[in-house]
């Protein structure tokens, strides 16, 4: 193998070249590792909580651990996981190497943001073991309950203010990476589609999250000093809470769902050996859902006793935001037809997004309708639909990267076949987990309950089964992966024939990225 | 690299500009005082983008700068006013 970032020499010999690096790469793996550790915890946690709901009744865990297992399984896959996932794991490794650039614009920012990740994530895990014990309040911490229980809510909080923190950074630091540190003849209409997303999911992390921020103090105040600002027998407004807390939530899923979408624009041109179909749509499409993404929080709010004002423009600008949406799925789609596909595991990977995606928004849709949403608000409807959006979609376009890159990343192939037996085990175990929920969610089964009446038994086991089938899927990738970063067979500069800048230097990259910085003088994905 | 341009701004103007703010700060304490439903939101809302405003524009120098970071600020505040603006299609309409 050639010099590159992992061989050539570094000022410290130790661990410190990992933690005291401002190398885009080598940060960008730092978060990859610690992001996939609490993604397994977070995931063992769910696994904890199916069997659980095998039987109904307590059985080896009571209601009140039940409660806190889905808090801190929330809060981890939010938060740890699927927040920072794609845009600081990938993101900071790809991005500069598909702009042309040696590393992004702060990189001492860039580590400290991961501090600030690390800070958070000890934060919310010692609130855990601390305090009142292990917070019980669900991911999205409603008051009044958030002030009111003896739990460790407040060291949670603060966690995720923290994580926040690191999120806000790396948003402001790929910004100015994207204006300021393209290669020459890189204009904006000749960046990859993922630098696109990462841009428009820049801006969200930027102007969204200091609100999140502030919410999240505010409920340590009321816990700590009682100040009164969501209670109303004191002139405050619990609704007030729920309304701060989505209006950065809302576009948080859209932090987590646009690098995803940046993915799958990426891998489905070079796969299909064609260019991409609607290359503007798509990127403006980005831009759209950012925008308009801002505007939805409201339907969170449907049944919390909004004015029917609200609900009803709320509700119309939901139906709005699909529109973008379905801009790019039907630019993906286009794309592959008439292409000369080649079939390999992120292509394959992209091909289960969009399926899964395909469900998730459109059964979202069915709640952004007033009248539907009554019904199943608050249900397991919601639990399969969002769990379609942000694994079956965000999860997937994830793996799908992962194998994009990683010859890119290690150096290294992985093994073709069983990648596709893991994605072909993640796609049957993850609708035999989820699909089930739709029905029982329909059917009246509300979330976060331990407990079920009889009738639902049959698709509880069957949902339960289907997180074994999940599960073996995932550790049969991680497996593949993990061993193929020393048994891999050695990866060329360009394995799968990619256009854009990052296939251009070796593989792995050297440490500044490209012996020569190199000139753009065409499009993205010129086949 | 060039080097930055200073602009002297007079006691006069920061004077001015001070008295305004505490002006704009008594308005928001009296209209807080007079319970005037809606009306007593609006207002200090109104009156802290404005006293907000004078600050950057005089103290921070903003008058003086490009155009594109007048622009710029821009965006966090069409942002905020947008929030705020949903937020409000709630709470007084219910």
């Amino acid at each position: 193998m050639e010099s590159n970032f992992y061989t050539e020499p570094t000022k410290y010999n130790d661990l410190r070249k990992w933690v005291c690096s401002t190398d885009h790469k080598r940060i960008g793996l730092l978060y990859m590792a610690s992001i996939f550790i609490f993604f397994l915890v977070a995931m063992m946690i769910g696994v904890v909580m199916k069997l659980k709901m095998l039987s109904a009744g307590t059985t080896f865990i009571s209601a009140r651990t039940y409660n806190s297992l889905f808090t801190v399984h929330g809060v981890i896959m939010i938060f740890l996981f699927i927040i920072p996932g794609i845009p600081a794991a990938l993101g900071n490794f790809i991005l500069p190497l598909q702009l042309g650039a040696k590393d992004v614009a702060f990189p001492r920012l860039n580590l400290y943001s991961w501090y600030f990740y690390i800070a958070g994530a000890v934060c919310a895990l010692t609130s855990l073991f601390t305090g009142g014990g292990a917070p019980d309040t669900g991911w999205t911490f409603y008051v009044p309950y958030s002030v009111t229980t003896g739990t460790n809510v407040s060291l949670a909080v603060f966690g995720a203010f923290l994580l926040g923190m690191s999120s806000t950074l790396t948003g402001l630091n790929f910004l100015t990476t994207i204006h300021r540190m393209r290669a020459p003849g890189m204009g904006w209409f000749r960046m990859p589609l993922f630098i696109w997303s990462l841009y428009a999911t820049g801006w969200v992390q930027l102007l969204a999250t200091p609100i999140i921020a502030i919410t999240l103090v505010l409920v340590i105040l009321e816990r700590l000093f009682n100040v009164g600002i969501f209670d109303p027998s004191r002139g405050g407004d619990p609704i007030l809470f729920e309304h701060m807390f989505w209006i950065y939530s809302h576009p948080a899923v859209y932090i987590m769902i646009l690098p995803a979408m940046g993915i799958v624009s990426e891998i489905i041109p070079v796969f299909a050996r064609r260019t991409i179909f609607g290359y503007k749509a798509i990127a403006f499409s980005s831009l759209a859902i950012a925008l308009v993404g801002y505007l939805v929080w409201g339907h969170h709010m449907f049944t919390s006793g909004m004015s029917d004002t609200a609900r009803v423009i709320f509700s119309l600008l939901t139906f709005i935001v699909a529109v973008p949406s379905g801009v790019k799925v039907f630019n993906w789609v286009a794309s592959l037809y008439k292409g000369s596909s080649v079939i390999s595991a992120p292509l394959i990977f992209v091909m289960a997004f969009i399926f899964l995606f395909s469900i998730g928004g459109l059964t979202g849709l069915f709640q952004g309708a007033l009248n539907i949403d009554m019904h199943i608000h608050g249900t397991y409807f919601i639990v399969a639909h969002f769990h379609y959006v942000m694994f079956g979609g965000t999860g997937f376009a994830f793996f799908a990267g992962l194998h994009y890159w990683y010859p890119k990343i290690f150096g290294r192939m992985y093994n073709e076949k069983i990648a596709r037996y893991a994605c072909g085990l993640m796609l049957i175990g993850f609708n035999v987990l989820y699909f089930p929920m739709f029905i029982l969610g329909w059917q009246g089964m509300p979330r976060r309950y331990y407990d079920y009446p009889a009738q639902f038994q049959a698709l509880q086991r069957l949902s339960s089964v289907g997180s074994w089938i999940l599960v073996a899927g995932i550790l049969l990738m991680f497996h593949n992966l993990v061993k193929s970063i020393r048994k891999g067979t050695p990866a060329s500069s360009n394995p799968w024939g990619g256009k854009t800048l990052e296939w251009q230097t070796t593989s792995p990259p050297p440490t500044e990225n490209f012996v020569e910085i190199p000139v753009v003088t065409s499009g993205p994905y010129n086949y | 690299m060039e080097s930055e341009q200073h602009f002297v701004v007079t006691n006069k103007t920061f004077i001015s500009v001070w008295a305004a703010l505490v002006a704009l700060t008594v308005i928001t304490v009296l209209v807080a005082q007079a319970h005037k439903g809606n009306t007593s939101v609006l207002v200090p809302l109104v009156i802290a983008t404005t006293k907000a405003s004078l600050v950057l524009w005089y103290f921070m120098h903003l008058k003086y700068e490009k155009k594109l970071f007048k622009l710029m600020l821009l965006v966090p505040i069409i942002t905020l006013l947008v929030i705020l603006g949903l937020t409000f299609l709630d709470i007084w309409f219910r």
